[in-house]
């Protein structure tokens, strides 16, 4: 009875199915790289393709951890490959137009240069959003759109390449014989964790997210709390930006967080927020961004051909979608794993019911990822 | 007289949610041609036995024969294929569709695979004329108040056997608090309709808190307490007070009480005045004065103005003309922001659409006015945080006493309190109640009028907004009379005021 249920509260907890996926995603790797778990100290550095997973999926962390805030008010943005394109493009050609690049002080400019950018992006977006109630996903479009545009005046339409070893830290640097990338968005999960959770920051989201005119009703400032979201969003995407580009030490104003928007979303939408606002989970959140990774990585492994690539991505991500859907597990294994409340009916004329939607959300989007 | 074979039958039903078992071997009994009460406490279990029967929820034992064939329906559309129709507790339609629309969705007639839209807006009116209620079907349904849409989700349901192309046509019709917020009229206007479907043979489960409902149009009823089935009888064998004990378990004498209580206390010096507020399309400028420690209760029909009233005062909406002043300060009326600042509480007659955030905790919801007066920056510290909301757990009786459950997953009634105790918390100098007693059961509602009368003892002024005239008048010391969105008298109250006095004025209204 007392293993029965303590089964049950673990299978039941938010975070079991995201985890169990990318556990299993990890294990099917195995067979193909037999020392897929064990990490080398090679020069100092650790080595390893847990590692690496962590290393390449930081820049998609750091942006689906943005995104999720901003789905949790019941908004979405588009816009955050195009953030990364300018952040990257801006510090880069700043950068690149120096007499020394290696100089600090230069280095510090030209990514407060990029953050600057972001945070005006963002505040553009959230005064569309929130000021002129345009919808979050016409709203945003404008810089997925426009900023691609704008990171190719700044670089002239060419990749930058740029010499700066300060620079090289952010993305391809080590510390403590990790890579740098992973302390950042260490630093930046528990900072959003902290900012949400440790104040009521993160009770507002929900609320506006969850019933927007009961939270007007009750005196929450949904505008401001809005425009923040999406500043912070763009801050996130800005980050990952000089991530990339720091990896590459170019920026590719063309490529750069190319479609990260959608793998943004669904590790979002994998790690159990739904896209229709209100609870979110910045851990799920992790989890779904490193599932993503996982998968790409595992693409790879086990030899994809690069054809059917985007076909076995999608078809993995309709399976963590059904896996994700309470109603599906019911029927597929049986009450013990489904919910417990039954099915929410189809036929009700309702205007859609919040907790099972997010995994048939998600569904149409893979192709594009 | 041997009873004839009942339509639908349900035996042993248990349905268990985690943590809750919500029914425990449930037995019930549906005949044709009958009007049934399904009776009990806020938490007993009667909507869940609703969507057990048609199909929201999955069934965890027990057995439902329809017309002596064992069924289990897997979604509401196949219940109501086999020809149950429900009307859910909570308005569960398309705001943004217009009333024709949310009547016929699913459904809607067409031709050749393309919807008849004129056909559809013609019947629709047709039948929103059957129960003599005068609304445009092609505008949306959010622009109707919320009895409208109770009104429409009933008009719904009982279309279903109506339009064509559905064949069976309904044998059962469930109601669930479908009265909640109407008022006498359309409480009569229904009950006609029931009694014509009950004379076609129609069978008829009806749940209300308003026991004078049951007493004037059920034949039979069952009774639960705590998920479990108390017992069924024949409305003419058991007597109010029997009633309610077997609901409760306990004799009950606090109702009678509260009919001796008189407000006696004082009222002090003005806390609100409204000059020349109006909106239009909403309600007529008026003025307004509201004393501290008075409750002013408002009296009129459906529509008449009086929740436009009050959410004007609130800043909900932005009135076109006049002002509010509050301790001598006027109000900015841009959102309600200002208006809570100042120390006004707005409980909604809508939880579900302006009141409760579902996915959020009990325990979340109770904090939220007050957590959004302080600002993001400043949390409630946890241990006062924990403190407040059990003690207004305790305080309403909201069960299951746990903050962590659910909002959404609250039943009917204890969503209400939970609201309630969202603005109690906040200490409100003046406390908007917009049908406090929606869809609570007897007992509570003693309880939440004596919490008003207390209250004003207290010194806080309180705006009471409530469908049944008794209930208005037991309270205020003072009641504004609307009449199609205007105010027309302020009348002291006083032992020459009665319902029929109220209704007078409202009538001669007509007049003017
Ligand atoms: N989806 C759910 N998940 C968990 N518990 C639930 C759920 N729905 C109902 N319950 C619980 O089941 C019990 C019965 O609720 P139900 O809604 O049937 O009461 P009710 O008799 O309709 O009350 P009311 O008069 O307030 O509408 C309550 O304790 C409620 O909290
Ligand atoms: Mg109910």
């Amino acid at each position: 009875m007392s293993t029965n249920s303590r089964w049950r509260a673990l299978t039941h907890h938010h975070l079991f199915w995201p985890v169990a996926v990318l556990v299993f995603l990890l294990l099917v790797n195995v067979p193909f790289t037999p020392d897929f778990f064990s990490v080398k100290m090679t020069g100092g550095h650790l080595y390893g393709s847990l590692v690496s997973i962590v290393l390449f999926g930081s820049p998609l962390i750091l942006v689906a951890v943005g995104m999720t805030v901003v789905i949790a008010t019941g908004g979405i943005d588009l816009s955050v490959g195009a953030v990364v394109a300018i952040t990257g493009a801006l510090a880069c050609s700043y950068i690149s137009h120096q007499a020394d690049q290696n100089a600090l002080s230069g280095v510090l400019l030209a990514m407060g240069l990029g953050l600057l950018a972001a945070v005006v992006c963002g505040l553009w977006n959230g005064f569309l959003v929130a000021r002129m109630g345009i919808q979050p996903i016409i709203a945003t479009l404008i810089i997925m759109v426009a900023g691609r545009g704008v990171a190719q005046l700044i670089t002239n339409g060419q990749i930058i390449t740029i010499n700066s070893d300060p620079y090289k830290l952010i993305g391809g640097g080590y510390w403590l014989t990790l890579p740098f990338s992973i302390f950042v968005v260490a630093v930046v999960v528990a900072v959003t964790v902290a900012l949400t959770r440790r104040t009521a920051l993160g009770l507002l989201i929900e609320a506006v997210g969850g019933n927007a005119e009961a939270s007007r009703l009750v005196g929450i400032r949904s505008r401001r709390i809005k425009i923040m979201v999406y500043v912070f969003c763009a801050l996130c995407a800005a980050v990952a930006g000089l991530m990339i580009s720091s990896n590459t030490s170019a920026a590719d104003g063309n490529n750069a967080g190319l479609w990260i928007e959608l793998d943004a979303i669904l590790a979002v939408v994998i790690g159990g927020t739904s896209l229709l606002g209100g609870r979110f989970s910045i851990g799920g959140t992790v989890v779904g961004a490193l599932v993503i990774q996982t998968l790409t990585t595992t693409i790879y492994t086990i030899g994809v051909p690069t054809q059917t690539n985007l076909v076995f991505k999608a078809a993995v991500v309709i399976v963590v979608c059904l896996l994700q859907s309470p109603k599906f597990r019911a029927k597929v294994f049986g009450a013990k794993f489904g919910a417990r409340f039954g099915a929410k009916g189809g036929a009700k004329p309702a205007v859609a019911e919040t907790d099972t939607a997010a995994s048939t959300d998600a569904a149409p989007k893979m192709e594009v990822s | 007289m041997a009873e004839p074979r009942p339509v639908l039958q349900m035996t042993g039903i248990v349905k268990e949610f985690p943590g809750v078992r919500a029914l425990s071997d449930v037995d019930f009994r549906l005949f044709p041609g009958e009007i049934h009460a399904l009776m009990g406490e806020n938490g007993a279990g009667k909507s869940t036995l609703i969507k057990v029967l048609t199909g929201v929820y999955s069934l965890d034992g027990g057995t439902i024969t329809l017309d002596g064939r064992s069924v289990l329906f897997g979604s509401p559309l196949q219940a109501q294929q086999a020809g149950i129709s429900t009307v859910y507790q909570e308005v569960n339609l398309c705001p943004n569709l217009s009333v024709a629309e949310n009547i016929f969705i699913g459904r809607e007639p067409t031709r050749m695979g393309r919807i008849q839209w004129k056909r559809m807006r013609k019947e629709a009116a047709e039948l929103v004329d059957r129960l003599g209620l005068d609304i445009d079907v092609t505008a949306p349904l959010s622009s109707y108040p919320l009895a409208v849409q109770q009104l429409v989700a009933i008009v719904r349901s009982v279309g279903t056997g109506d339009s064509d192309g559905q064949g069976s046509g309904t044998k059962v019709l469930v109601l669930d608090e479908p009265t909640s917020s109407l008022d006498r009229d359309e409480v009569q206007e229904l009950f006609r309709l029931m009694r014509r479907l009950k004379d076609e043979g129609v069978a008829i489960l009806f749940v209300s808190h308003f026991l004078d409902q049951i007493y004037e149009i059920c034949d039979r009823m069952t009774v639960l307490r705590n998920g479990t089935l108390v017992g069924e009888h024949m409305v003419a064998d058991l007597d109010q007070v029997g009633l309610i004990q077997l609901m409760i378990g306990k004799a009950l004498d606090q109702l009678e009480e509260l009919h001796d209580q008189q407000l006696h206390s004082d009222v002090g010096e003005t806390l609100l005045t409204a000059e020349g507020l109006g909106r239009t399309g909403g309600i007529a400028p008026f003025d307004l004065e509201i004393k501290k420690g008075e409750v002013l209760g408002l009296a009129g029909l459906l529509g008449s103005g009086r929740t436009e009233l009050a959410r004007l005062l609130f800043g909900a909406d932005q009135p076109d003309s006049g002002k509010v002043t509050i301790g001598g300060k006027q109000l900015s009326m841009s959102a309600p922001n200002a208006a809570i600042g100042a120390g006004v509480a707005f409980c909604s007659e809508n939880r579900k659409a302006e009141g409760l955030v579902p996915d959020l905790t009990v325990r979340e919801n109770i904090i939220l006015a007050l957590q959004a007066a302080r600002g993001w920056t400043r949390p409630i510290p946890v241990a006062q945080r924990d403190e407040l909301v059990a003690k207004y757990i305790k305080a309403l009786d909201i069960r299951p006493a746990n903050p962590e459950a659910r909002v959404g997953q609250l039943s009917g009634g204890n969503q209400q309190k939970v609201l309630l105790a969202r603005w109690l918390i906040t200490q409100p100098k003046l406390l908007i109640l917009d049908e406090p007693t929606r869809g609570i059961d007897v007992g509570a509602k003693a309880e939440i009028q004596k919490l008003v009368v207390s209250l004003s003892e207290e010194g806080m002024s309180v705006l009471y907004i409530a469908a049944e005239l008794e209930e208005v008048l037991r309270l205020s010391h003072t009641i504004g009379v609307l009449r199609d969105r205007r105010l027309v008298a302020q009348l002291a109250n006083g032992p020459e005021i009665t319902s029929s006095r109220i209704m007078e004025t409202i009538a001669s209204g007509e007049h003017q």
